[in-house]
């Protein structure tokens, strides 16, 4: 199955560019100085060969506001990721595995928040914190508000894995509810759960990037959404600034792209009705 | 007594169903923003009392306050009920949500903090047309057009469908906002084919004549492109990897060999792979109208996406939850009206038993 997957030129491209945006928030501070406090210039400097993105409106080196931004945007993503995985997986499998009237009572649930706008929880949540809006209590906000797309993509797997009969013997042989889901309806999901892993990421790098360009983002750290937010309400789209906004663009969109390509990939090659 | 009626079942379960999350939305509306720290009636009495020494005066203006935001009991002339030491009494958090549930059902949102003593249901009222004639017939045009486009890719294959899967792959990807400051800065800024912000020329007042109606017109361009591209590219992704799945199927096969052809195929396939995206398009509602709301944000659009916006600078939380609750309840109406036309379209779905969330 992973040698399927590493002949995919589409899951190669998208893994080599993820891959490529975790080294540069890995190892970047090691090689540049990354300072995001001091002023190395005027504001909007265009870029030259001593600073190559040229600074934002303080006058503060963009290429660090972009690996700091890198830094905390994959932050929120895997954590965000995690957290919306892990909560959406328990309420899927469970529902789907015991079906009857706990299933009915949590696919309500699901669809209830499916259809209230998850930005609009978060702007809700976000906007009551005053002060200690931090880059992680951020992104378990966006986790706990993104989880419903998993829960029911898990939902619909694990329902069909409970009429088989491995699943039946384990209950004869007397597995409680627990054992059956995490001994045997699990392991048949992990490839499953991880291509939810990585939407759910995807999605928590954008809802980051939409809430912080909203003004809303985490007071602790500079984030893409937040370099973005900051130019935007600095005029440097009419001060033709494109320094202070484009990189981030591209950065959050090569990401986004990558992990929707690593997904479209995984499907195709685990799905072969796609494949041809 | 409804068996003989699958399709008014059908509505009416999705209708009881829909009011269900209407009351959790309320529920939510109410008690997020009541989760945190912060407490905005307690930041503008003091603004409010700053100016007057007078330990009187400022509890006056306190009480009047409190009043307003119904913090305080009230009897049936509107008058402060107090306890023996002439305190007034504080409303409970319960009874403030019962009341608060009671005004919004009947469409009264309370009072703006910001643009005191502007009432928030007015500023929604001159929001809301702005949103809905943006938001309503670019979602639409864009998913007609993308599935169109993402069932002729799947037919095709060959040069058209690798030329238009990586593209509306890119554009579903390309977050919404990122457009949008695209097109605002391409078109608006540096070619300056659009204007790059606002809903219409400043020097207009919004009515109906010819003139302002086409200076709108001119400002809707470039936030409705920044809509439509990425609704149109995630549609026409759903509806490709559908019709290679109706491909498959044992009806086209026995429809080629026939040789029935390939436009009435190609309507066959369409019938069958437009349901459930019909589906995903109720449920992905609600993501697209909360990147349509940040589009509206960065052109500067009347909206409600703007409105939130210069509510959240200010702090402005009554803003805030008056137009969270609408946009919920727009989405959820959006919602009820593509699960019926689903029902409608679908008889599969009028001869299923029951209603339920499924």
């Amino acid at each position: 199955m992973f040698r399927g997957l590493l002949k995919n030129p589409a899951f190669i491209l998208g893994a080599s560019l993820f891959l490529l945006t975790l080294l540069i928030a890995l190892f970047a501070p090691l090689f540049l100085n990354v300072d995001t406090q001091t002023r190395v210039g005027l504001a909007y400097t265009p870029p030259s060969s001593e600073h190559w993105l040229g600074t934002d409106h303080m006058g503060i080196d963009m290429v660090s506001m972009l690996v700091a931004g890198l830094r905390s945007s994959l932050h929120v993503g895997f954590l965000a990721g995690t957290v919306a995985t892990i909560v959406g997986t328990l309420i899927g499998v469970y529902g789907g595995y015991k079906g009857g009237l706990v299933d009915d009572v949590l696919t309500v649930a699901t669809n209830l928040f499916l259809v209230i706008p998850s930005l609009i929880v978060l702007i809700l949540l976000s906007s009551s914190m005053d002060q200690g809006r931090s880059l992680s209590l951020i992104a378990l906000i966006i986790g706990c508000t993104t989880w419903t797309w998993s829960a029911r993509a898990v939902r619909a797997q694990s329902a069909s894995l409970r009429a088989r009969d491995h699943v039946s013997l384990a209950r004869i042989n007397g597995y409680g509810s627990f054992g059956i889901v995490t001994l045997h309806i699990l392991p048949y999901l992990l490839s499953y759960i991880f291509m939810v892993f990585i939407l759910q990421t995807a999605t928590g790098i954008l809802s980051e990037a939409s809430i912080s360009m909203l003004g809303l983002g985490p007071y602790d750290s500079v984030s893409l959404g937040k370099i973005l937010n900051e130019a935007i309400r600095n005029e440097a789209l009419t001060d033709g600034a494109w320094w202070a906004f484009v990189p981030a663009m591209v950065l959050v969109t090569v990401i986004a792209f990558a992990l929707y390509v690593i997904n479209t990939a995984m499907e195709g090659v685990f799905n072969p009705r796609l494949r041809k | 007594m409804l068996a003989n009626y699958p399709t008014l079942r059908h509505i009416l379960g999705r209708a009881g169903w829909y009011f269900i999350t209407f009351l959790v939305a309320v529920t939510i509306n109410f008690f997020l923003p009541r989760l945190g720290d912060a407490n905005p009636i307690d930041t503008i009495i003091a603004r409010a009392s700053a100016g007057s020494a007078d330990a009187v005066a400022q509890k006056k203006i306190a009480e009047s306050y409190l009043k307003e935001f119904r913090l305080i009991q009230l009897d049936d002339q509107g008058e402060i009920i107090r306890d023996a030491t002439g305190n007034p009494i504080k409303t409970g958090l319960a009874e403030q949500f019962a009341s608060y549930l009671v005004m919004s059902l009947k469409g009264d949102l309370g009072t703006s903090i910001l643009q005191y003593p502007k009432k928030v249901s007015e500023i929604i009222k001159d929001a809301l047309p702005w949103t809905l004639t943006l938001q309503l017939p670019t979602i639409i045009f864009g998913w007609i057009v993308g599935n169109l486009l993402g069932a002729l890719a799947a037919y095709k294959r060959g040069v058209f469908d690798r030329v238009l899967y990586p593209a509306a792959l890119l554009a579903s990807a390309v977050p919404a906002f990122c457009v949008g400051i695209l097109l605002v800065y391409v078109f608006g800024i540096r070619l300056e084919w659009f204007p790059a912000v606002g809903g219409y020329d400043d020097s207009m007042v919004p009515n109906l004549s010819w003139e302002f109606i086409s200076s709108a017109s001119y400002y809707y361009v470039l936030p409705f492109l920044s809509i439509f591209l990425i609704v149109l590219g995630g549609q026409a992704i759903g509806m490709r990897s559908m019709c290679i799945y109706e491909l498959g199927t044992d009806y086209v096969k026995y429809a080629k060999l026939l040789g029935i052809r390939e436009t009435k195929i190609l309507l066959y396939m369409f019938r069958n792979a437009m349901l459930p995206q019909l589906t995903g398009l109720a449920l992905a509602l609600g993501a697209m109208v909360g990147g349509a709301l940040i589009t509206e944000m960065i052109f500067s659009y009347p909206g409600l996406g703007m409105a939130v916006l210069t509510a959240i600078q200010g702090n402005d939380y009554s803003v805030i939850t008056g137009c969270t609750l609408l946009v919920t309840v727009t989405v959820l109406i959006a919602n009820f009206s593509v699960d019926i036309l689903v029902g409608l379209l679908d008889p599969r779905i009028r001869a299923a038993q029951g209603g339920g969330g499924k």
